[in-house]
């Protein structure tokens, strides 16, 4: 029986495990075949819905559900966390003490926020990345009646956008509240300019000077004082907020740092075509895990894991498994609370956001709910 | 003998090329050529100015295949 051992039971994992389980229905059913998952929880999150948790449009429960109920029925899901993966043996042990055989691994294990990583964030500033912290910025923003705002971004993390979204939101979110006046809104972001390419950072120029939100540039964090509620960056500037909104930088898995394979963030060098680990034709690595130059974000997933479950299932059939990703990516930008544009792209083509609409942010609020239906590897 | 590093960002649109170079960057010895491979054009613009912000030498650009520039870094 051939193995397919599947590192993650997110977006990338599970979209990857459903497209092979699809695709694989004769060999599944002769037993020619298993594939298995190991997550660490029991449930599947919708994580570009912790975006509005914040603003009250949307409940926790609309963007969780119980991992059986996303994963094909043909697929072994483990409960667990991986330790170590053992490449002479082809083997991954688990924090059970079990050990899994695989003939192919799969690395979909995902990027973790760090906000470890600026001192005083978590202490006196907030964020959205996670169900605790954007219910706990859903609470403050409830007692927020003015002020200065800082949103701030650290590099890598994941969904791009995600920050410049949350800021357009925001400031259309206080104008509806009706206190734009008694709120000044400050964007910090480590490049040159609102965004790291051109197209995009355009348009959020246009946005921001249209709706009056400062821009910081080359702003690195540093840390912040939580006595004076400052935000501090590498350069000694300090922005005063009254509301601190960050992304802190990601890493990835501490299972790649223990692996040797990562880099020093743990990113896993990915061949940006085949999708295998680099100088390794039994491993490959989908989602967030890469460290390809492109969105860390469930799009990105969800086109990989088109090419590499046709690549894979192909292999098992005896075949060169030789399809190429492209690096398209798809994402929406919403632009506020009502209004979004979109971003569709690959290696070889740049991004061109088309003009905000209504019709787009319909579109986005339309996949909210597509997700569950995309996971399962039938769109 | 100047040690040079390739950073092949090509493709790098979210959020952008300059973010791969920074990395390059943080684990890249003092004097190394960085040499940038970009497809995205406003790389030629926010390089210049990171390289000038960090007290990098900014050493020019040439083009490369196609739509790509090939930016030339020193770091300080």
């Amino acid at each position: 029986m051939k193995k397919l051992l599947i590192i993650g039971g997110g977006t990338a994992g599970t979209m990857l495990a459903n497209k092979l389980a699809k695709g694989l229905t004769k060999e599944l059913d002769e037993r020619s075949v298993e594939i298995t998952v190991v997550s660490e929880k029991d449930y599947h999150v919708y994580q570009p819905g912790f975006l509005y948790i914040p603003f009250q449009l949307k409940r926790p429960e609309e963007i969780v559900r119980p991992i059986q109920d996303v994963m094909d029925p043909k697929i072994k899901i483990i409960l667990d966390t991986a330790t170590e993966i053992k490449e002479q043996q082809k083997a991954v042990t688990l924090k059970s003490g079990k050990t899994l055989s695989y003939d192919y691994l799969i690395l979909a294990t995902g990027s973790h926020p760090q906000p470890v990583q600026i001192p005083g964030l978590e202490e006196a500033g907030h964020m959205f990345f996670t169900m605790d912290s954007a219910l706990k910025l859903q609470e403050e923003m409830k007692k927020f009646k003015g002020g200065r705002v800082v949103v701030a971004v650290g590099l890598p993390h994941k969904c791009p956008v995600a920050p410049l979204e949350f800021v357009m939101m925001f400031e259309d979110w206080v104008r509806k509240q009706g206190i734009r006046k008694e709120t000044e809104i400050t964007y910090a972001y480590p490049l040159a300019g609102p965004y790291g390419t051109a197209s995009v950072a355009e348009l959020a120029t246009r946005e921001f000077e249209e709706r009056n939100i400062n821009i910081e540039t080359f702003f690195f964090m540093d840390s912040v004082d939580t006595k004076t509620k400052e935000l501090l960056s590498m350069d000694g500037r300090r922005l005063p907020f009254d509301l601190l909104v960050a992304i802190p930088p990601h890493k990835g898995a501490q299972i790649i740092e223990k692996s040797g394979f990562g880099d020093g963030d743990n990113w896993l060098p990915t061949d940006r075509h085949q999708l295998n680990l680099e100088n390794h034709e039994s491993i490959f690595v989908i989602g967030d895990a890469t460290n390809l130059p492109i969105s860390k974000a469930g799009s990105t997933a969800h086109f990989e894991s088109e090419i590499l479950a046709e690549n894979l299932i192909d292999k098992l059939r005896g075949g060169e498994g030789n399809k190429k990703y492209s690096g398209k990516v798809f994402c929406f930008i919403e632009t506020g609370l009502d209004k979004a544009t979109y971003i569709s792209f690959a290696y070889e083509n740049p991004p061109k956001p088309v003009t905000p609409s209504k019709m787009v942010h319909y579109g986005k609020v339309g996949y909210n709910n597509m997700h569950w239906v995309n996971l399962k590897g039938i769109m | 003998m100047t040690k040079k590093v390739l950073v092949d960002a090509r493709g790098a649109f979210c959020p952008g090329p300059l973010l791969e170079l920074m990395k390059a960057a943080k684990v890249a010895e003092s004097g190394t050529i960085l040499q940038l491979l970009t497809n995205e054009q406003g790389s030629r613009k926010d390089v210049p100015a990171w390289a000038k912000k960090m007290g990098h030498l900014f050493l020019g650009e040439e083009p490369d295949e196609g739509t790509a520039y090939r930016l030339l870094v020193q770091i300080k």
